[in-house]
């Protein structure tokens, strides 16, 4: 087995498996410069479309977002492949004890968040963040964040919401028709309202966030060019162009809007879902009706 | 012609200056929890990772009014002015 781990043809793999998780990314920046078409001074612009196909009901276009979000599914995927290649109960690799490690880790987020019920829950939350954080970290190679299109967050956003009415929903329906008159029934239109903002405002919080860093960034960028140019204009040649304010700010800024934040936001709308479907789905009842089912059988 | 738009853009960023007001709420009530999470934190030092996580999760519900406003304000910068003078050229070409 440790032998093997140095062979020529699993090395060869492990390359393969990371020329594959890297070529999306180059496909996108290709993508990204060939369609760009250049703008003068601030571009702030939603995700571009590329082209529109023609659906019975409406057209469907195929927009930058789309694109982006299929490049992190397919990077994410090798890099799945690759870390869990090689996987050995004896002799664990490197990269095995990482994956262990994050395992266990959303286990334990999982478990310590949601209870026993939802322990099969790990994989779907853990999927929920990885994709947020590597869709807010492509701005890191230049691509559109698709986490800054609302429709792609609005998405995530409605998966959520079904799952939470499913849960909710554990109980029979009319369970969960009779938990929007509580405590008391004229409180029904205030829950319908709270029920419709949980994945509006999750929706919102996302794409909010990603999307005003970037365009805090665009503009603090576009006001050192300015404020650079008009101070060391009048320097001659090279000098003059160059747009020396714009070293340093700007790379402290994106430390904070495109690293921490989007890993933070990954964090926090797998942080909601978590808590969203566990608060809504109603525990004691259904133990109850378990119960119930058991004695009349 | 020029006067109409004119209001329309000045309009535009002026509601979202306004709407933007709507940052003091999370702000304060930010500022308020990650306090009491640092009293917490100087009180109980172990319990750190904890009263961390659930700081972050509440300052991201605290922060969803501002970020109401936010979108507000990113619509009428970026998308209302757009519109607003679409729909202010067609009609000006209906009356003729």
């Amino acid at each position: 087995m440790n032998e093997n781990r140095y062979s020529a043809k699993f090395k060869a793999v492990d390359a393969l498996l990371i020329t594959l998780m890297i070529l999306p990314i180059i496909f996108g920046m290709m993508l990204y410069v060939l369609f760009t078409p250049p703008a003068e001074g601030i571009a702030i612009e939603g995700s571009r479309i590329f082209f529109t196909i023609n659906m019975p009901l409406q057209p469907l276009p195929i927009t930058e977002s789309q694109v982006n979000s299929w490049i992190v599914i397919v990077s994410v995927f090798f890099l799945c492949l690759y870390l869990t290649h090689g996987l050995s109960a004896t002799h664990p690799t490197k990269r095995q004890h990482i994956v262990e490690w994050g395992i266990e880790q959303t286990k334990k987020l999982v478990s310590d968040n949601m209870g026993e019920f939802f322990d099969s829950f790990a994989p779907f939350v853990a999927a929920i963040m990885v994709l947020s954080a590597f869709s807010s970290l492509l701005t890191l190679v230049g691509l559109y964040p698709p986490t800054s299109d609302l429709n792609v967050v609005g998405g995530w956003a409605l998966l959520v919401f079904v799952l939470i009415t499913y849960y909710k929903c554990k109980c029979g329906f009319l369970h969960y028709v009779k938990s929007f008159a509580e405590p008391v029934a004229f409180l029904t239109p205030l829950n319908l309202i709270g029920e419709i903002a949980t994945p509006v405002s999750m929706a919102f919080r996302h794409y909010g966030n990603i999307l005003s860093g970037s365009v805090i960034s665009v503009l603090v960028a576009a006001a050192l060019q300015t404020l650079s140019s008009m101070i060391f204009g009048r320097l001659p040649g090279f000098l003059g162009e160059f747009p020396f304010l714009q070293i340093g700010l700007p790379a402290v800024l994106s430390v904070y809007f495109d690293i921490f934040s989007g890993l933070l936001q990954a964090f926090i709308f797998a942080m909601l879902t978590m808590l969203y479907i566990a608060s809504g789905f109603p525990e004691e009842d259904y133990k109850e009706k378990l119960k119930r089912q058991a004695a009349s059988h | 012609m020029e006067l109409a738009i004119g209001i329309i853009l000045g309009c535009c960023a002026l509601g979202a200056g306004l709407a933007m007001i709507a940052g003091i709420g999370p702000g304060i009530g930010e500022g308020n929890a990650v306090a009491k999470a640092c009293e917490a934190i100087g009180r109980q030092p172990e319990s750190r990772s904890a009263v961390t996580t659930t700081m972050l999760m509440g300052c991201a519900v605290a922060e969803t009014t501002g970020l109401y406003a936010l979108v507000i304000a990113i619509l009428l910068l970026f998308l209302a002015p757009g519109r607003l003078v679409n729909i202010l050229v067609e009609t000006m070409n209906t009356l003729g």
